[in-house]
């Protein structure tokens, strides 16, 4: 099982390194500086700018002296909040929008997940068509579109939930959690339902009930592990869409987190702000694959067993 | 003595979209403690429901039992309530399905799944049933019982799984089994081990057995009483020598017929050798990096014209591999094969293709060896277009001709392969195989997917074809009844390597190797052989 | 069939039923995924004769009106500089829906053959390929994407491209899939047997039998990439004014959702009856075209 981490753990190293460099160059790239949207500096001034940043050195020197620095965990300053460092901003987005994805993916998770057991349970009558019409509309209904309705229907038609911010608020964090959540759980569902469905009709159910077992046993016990299988491989994608989907959600909700970050720096093309953010949200969601990838693993005894035996 | 279970009258339909289907027409049987009651049929005769509808374990809807009664410990199973059929379940009757590799939970250890029929029933703790477990699992002959309990099912072969689940049925100590063709998945030599140690078992705590199969020979060895079912319908009943030596219906009558007993008369070879294979090596790489799978062992053989050779062997033995690397599907590592005096292991291009013309293959899935996108007669026309066999006009005169010499109807040669039953199909690939005049052919078990009255079928038709165009075949089967049937020489294969040849009569009935003289005690129906040699 | 139909002898043979004609069958009883169909084609065919049709120009303000809700002159309302809601929406739908289907084309073009040749050329070729895959799929894509769009601009162009690139990576991997798993059926292999080309085999055997869930993939893929499409839109990230998309028409309708809802629910309705209909239609043709329900 270590070795099966440790292996996969060294397989995302390179990619990790891989996403560093093509944002570093991409940035880099991008036409326009930094400064230019200020008007009129002085030679002298820009000059002593931009020796600050680094940005008299070579293109291979910058990226070296990057390099160097992110090992230390040093991701710069900002460009465009002279004074501050990307870490300070990246910590001081980082735990809103870790509670507002953690929300999210209980509600995807639990939800999701249910709806779609309950649904498998009676393929085809109301009870498999109404949680799946359900999901249906969390799949379609794009976030953006969401948030703002659910804002209109329950804060400001029936006044009964907040209609912005985190944590200043009560009842604040329940329309985001739900709106960055639900899509999620609609494939959530989707894919448990499914793989319930495979496993019902798996020969090994068949036996469980021969043995006498009562139908509550027979899915708890003999179908849940194998049925929910795939959705533990889903959790990887979905925090990688969940962390992407804050974009939208903290916006619309104006909330202080990473994703607002990301997006307003993406906006005044702070450099060393978006170089940072990316860095830090690629490794969160290749650390997250890889989290998901092992946990499906250990879950399945096949594997685990293969490699047991090679260690 | 009272039987143990009673069955008058079963009848169970199902309502489908597609309307109503009856597979179960009126069934009555009796299970008698310490004794086997078989019922027998082909696939779709609804023998399975017939025994899975006595505990409530068909879907339902849309089945649903529409009459009968059976009778087990003073008690109408067709009557009892869900909750009350959960406690005769696993407790007084047990079951043991087909296939081994699907019907232990992967997820769960071996043990965990062996001690919850104890949890559920008598309300074990999970010490006592723990230690209960391991000994049941000793007395079915699996060895170091206490340390499998800890293994995952996929740690078992195929046959050890199959006395895992034995273990699992015998754990409560049930008064009925029902077996349903608990060996049909498992090799020759497995299935007697399996078969002995099932009627030890019984008899020492005389338990009355449920057998359903579709394998006269397997019934024939173990079954005192015989019921044969066909289209859900009730055939014929009797004692395991009424229904082998006085068989009543015509439907009886034509099974047990179908059963290839016959031996083929020898016949003068030509002894000019069409086919000359000389130490071949086929290998793959496995999946395992580095590890290497030797399929075919320095394998040496000749084959005559006009010859039909059997090829035997278990599964993994490397015999279809054997027929596919003179084939040329896969490239053998080393070794020559001579077809009519040319090297085929090396030819490429369009000397390939006229050698592919020469030698055809029948496959054993007829489900999956025919494109299911074309119709008959594309797969047919196809091979005749490309080597010319006819041109554009004669065509459909030949794809006539070729339906008519394998049976199919010519109305049905625009039909796709999925109209069409399982020994249909089959035809429609025997038809494409000789379809460019071959004069060799490789037949990989191209039987062992059909119905018993099927395979005799196509047995024939393939014993007449060879006749008919002077075909030579290899002929590869794991069953040695259908290759006595047709075969006038026979190869035998274990663990990739030739172990035995010879003239059919002298591997049959003087064995000189100990995995062949293994391989012939281990098939079922001996004694429908000796019967039938007697008579003839 | 082309073969068997010219002469006459078989004229009077009854034809068989195809397995295409069997997975039309059951889509056809398929009532949602036939709604699905029938409302895409609806959609597809209004937004295509959009210029002619459209009760107002596209850019025709009447800032006197303002915004105003829907009514016998303007069936969806008006926007805030007194423009067409309708026809606004009509336009923002062949935006939308030209991506799209656009970008799903990228993703099929690349996906296929890269599938295909990963699959059909097995061994080493194919592990290094589909390795090449896996580390494309470990990357953040989404992120990447915004990043391309801040980079270097909000171009149309760019957009196909960059979500073609994300969405060709599973429809390679469904493909290479398919044909490994075909490669190895008894049918290609008695193709082999009969001499026939390597050429013969791929287009005759392997491919025609490979097009279902390919088929199947495509149609999922579009509201996936039209949903991308929104999503940057919203973000300012996308389609820029003056041309629009329902993406952006949604970002404005939020901004004075308050005041006038019409404007974010219309637009947000064109937007999920669409992608309802894509997604119905796509789960209805897998349901059709899988080989696993065809055997009752």
């Amino acid at each position: 099982m270590w070795r099966f981490i440790g292996w996969r753990f060294a397989q995302s190293i390179p990619v990790i390194l891989a996403v560093i460099t093509i944002t570093f160059f991409l940035v880099r790239l991008a036409p326009g500086g930094p400064f230019s949207s200020e008007k009129a500096v002085s030679p002298q001034v820009q000059a002593a700018l931009e020796a600050q940043y680094n940005l008299d050195q070579s293109m291979p020197q910058q990226y070296i002296s990057y390099l160097a620095d992110l090992a230390r965990g040093d991701f710069g300053p900002s460009f465009k909040f002279p004074g501050r460092s990307v870490n300070e901003l990246i910590f001081s987005g980082l735990p809103i929008t870790a509670e507002l994805g953690f929300y999210a993916m209980l509600v995807a998770v639990f939800i999701g997940g249910l709806a779609g057991v309950i649904a498998s349970l009676k393929p085809n009558t109301m009870q498999d068509y109404g949680p799946m019409g359900l999901a249906m509309v969390g799949i379609c209904m794009p976030s953006f579109l969401l948030g703002p309705l659910l804002v209109l229907v329950f804060g400001i038609w029936l006044d009964w939930l907040p209609v912005s911010g985190w944590g200043s608020s009560s009842g604040d964090k329940i329309l985001p959690s739900i709106t960055l959540g639900a899509m999620y759980a609609g494939y959530i569902a989707r894919l448990s339902r499914s793989g319930m469905l495979e496993v019902m009709s798996q020969d090994y159910l068949r036996t469980a009930r021969a043995k006498g077992l009562p139908e509550y046993l027979v899915i708890t016990k003999h179908a849940l592990r194998g049925g929910l299988l795939p959705v533990i491989t889903y959790l990887g994608p979905a925090f990688a869409g969940l962390l992407s989907g804050s974009f939208v959600v903290e916006t619309v909700f104006q909330i202080p987190g990473l994703g607002r970050f990301y997006v307003q720096a993406a906006f005044n093309r702070d450099y060393t702000m978006i170089l940072g953010t990316t860095t830090f949200l690629a490794t969160l969601i290749i650390f997250f694959n890889l989290l998901s990838d092992v946990l499906a693993a250990w879950l399945n005894p096949r594997l685990r067993y293969q490699f047991k035996k090679k260690t | 003595m009272k039987s143990l279970l009673e069955v008058d009258n079963l009848a169970v339909h199902f309502h489908t979209r597609n309307g109503l289907v009856k597979a179960v027409d009126g069934i009555s049987f009796k299970v008698e403690a310490g004794e086997t009651t078989a019922i027998i049929g082909e696939s779709g005769s609804g023998k399975s429901v017939a025994c899975y509808s006595l505990l409530g374990l068909i879907p339902k809807p849309p089945g649903k039992i529409e009459s009968g009664s059976a009778l087990f410990d003073g008690k109408d199973l067709l009557k009892l309530s869900e909750r009350e059929l959960r406690k005769v379940r696993g407790k007084g009757i047990s079951i043991i399905f087909q296939d081994p590799m699907t019907s232990l939970n992967p997820f769960l250890k071996v043990g965990t799944q062996l001690i919850e029929p104890l949890q559920l029933h008598f309300g074990m703790g999970k010490k006592e049933a723990w230690a209960k477990a391991t000994s049941v699992l000793e007395e079915v002959g699996i060895k170091n019982a206490d340390k499998r309990m800890d293994s995952w099912p996929f740690e078992f072969s195929g046959g050890m799984r199959q006395r895992v689940v034995i273990a699992m049925a015998l754990i409560t100590e049930p008064k009925i089994i029902i077996a349903d063709e608990p060996t049909t998945a498992l090799d020759v030599t497995v299935q007697a081990q399996i078969l002995k140690l099932l009627k030890d078992l019984q008899e020492k705590r005389q338990i009355g057995v449920l057998f359903i199969s579709h394998d006269l020979s397997v019934v024939a060895d173990i079954a005192d009483d015989i019921v044969v079912m066909k289209d859900g319908k009730f055939v014929e009943q009797g004692s395991r020598d009424d229904i082998f030596e006085r068989p009543q219906h015509d439907y009886t009558k034509k099974l047990l017929n179908a059963v290839p007993t016959a031996q083929k008369p020898p016949s003068e070879s030509s002894a000019k050798p069409l086919l000359v294979v000389n130490h071949l090596c086929t290998q793959f790489s496995s999946n395992t990096p580095g590890e290497i799978i030797k399929a075919v062992q320095d394998v040496s053989f000749t084959i005559e014209r006009n010859e039909v050779v059997g090829l035997v062997g278990e599964s993994g033995s490397g015999k279809s591999t054997l027929g596919r690397s003179i084939m040329r599907l896969v490239r053998p590592h080393s070794g020559s094969v001579l077809f009519d005096g040319r090297e085929m292991t090396e030819i490429e291009g369009k000397n390939l293709k006229d050698m592919r013309r020469r030698m055809q293959m029948i496959f054993q899935d007829p489900y999956a060896s025919l494109n299911p996108r074309m119709s008959v007669y594309d797969t047919l026309a196809e091979p005749i277009l490309l080597h010319k066999i006819a041109n554009k006009k004669g065509l459909d005169k030949e794809v006539f001709r070729l339906m008519d010499s394998v049976g199919l109807a010519r109305e049905s040669v625009l039909r796709y392969p999925h109209e069409f039953s399982g020994g249909q199909r089959q035809r429609i690939a025997i038809g494409r195989a000789i379809s460019t005049k071959p004069e060799f052919i490789v037949a990989d078990e191209p039987v062992s997917a059909l119905d018993v009255t099927i395979q005799a079928q196509i047995l024939d038709l393939l014993l007449d074809l060879v006749s008919e165009f002077d075909l030579t075949m290899l002929f590869i089967s794991h069953d040695l009844g259908v290759v006595r049937y047709l075969a006038d020489r026979i190869l035998v294969m274990n663990e990739g390597q030739l172990v035995e040849s010879g003239t059919t009569d002298a591997v049959l009935n003087n064995p000189q190797q100990l995995y062949t003289q293994t391989l012939l005690q281990a098939i079922p129906g001996k004694s429908l052989v000796q019967n039938s040699q007697e008579l003839s | 069939m082309t073969e068997a139909t010219q002469t006459g002898q078989l004229m009077e043979v009854p034809k068989g039923v195809s397995l295409w004609q069997d997975a039309a069958t059951r889509l056809r009883k398929n009532k949602l995924a036939m709604f699905g169909l029938v409302f895409l084609i609806f959609i597809i065919l209004l937004c295509l004769i959009t210029p002619w049709i459209a009760p107002y120009g596209y850019e025709e303000q009447n800032l006197r009106l303002g915004a105003t809700s829907p009514s016998a002159a303007h069936w969806l309302g008006t926007d805030i500089f007194g423009r067409d809601m309708l026809t606004r929406i009509l336009y923002g739908g062949r935006v939308s829906l030209f991506v799209g289907f656009i970008a799903t084309a990228v993703a099929l073009v690349i996906g296929v053959t890269y599938g295909a040749i990963a699959g059909y050329a097995g061994g080493r070729t194919d592990s290094i390929m589909m390795r090449f895959v896996d580390i494309l799929y470990a990357m953040p894509f989404m992120i990447f994407i915004v990043l391309l769009m801040v980079v270097f601009g909000r171009n149309i162009l760019l957009l196909f491209l960059a979500i073609g690139a994300v969405e060709w990576l599973t429809m390679a991997r469904i493909v290479r899939g398919q044909i490994q798993n075909l490669k190895h059926q008894e049918f290609v292999e008695a193709a082999v047997s009969i001499g026939l080309s390597s050429f013969a085999i791929v287009w005759k055997h392997l491919i025609p039998n490979a097009l279902g869930p390919v088929i199947v993939y495509t149609t999922l893929t579009i509201p996936s990439v039209m949903l991308l499409e929104a999503f940057l839109s919203f973000l300012g990230l996308g389609i820029q004014p003056p041309s629009s998309s329902w993406g952006l028409l949604i970002s404005n309708g939020v901004e004075s959702m308050e005041e006038y809802p019409w404007l974010l629910i219309f637009p947000g309705l064109a937007l999920t009856l669409t992608l309802f209909a894509l997604n119905f239609l796509g789960d209805g043709l897998r349901d059709a075209l899988d080989p696993r329900s065809s055997g009752d």
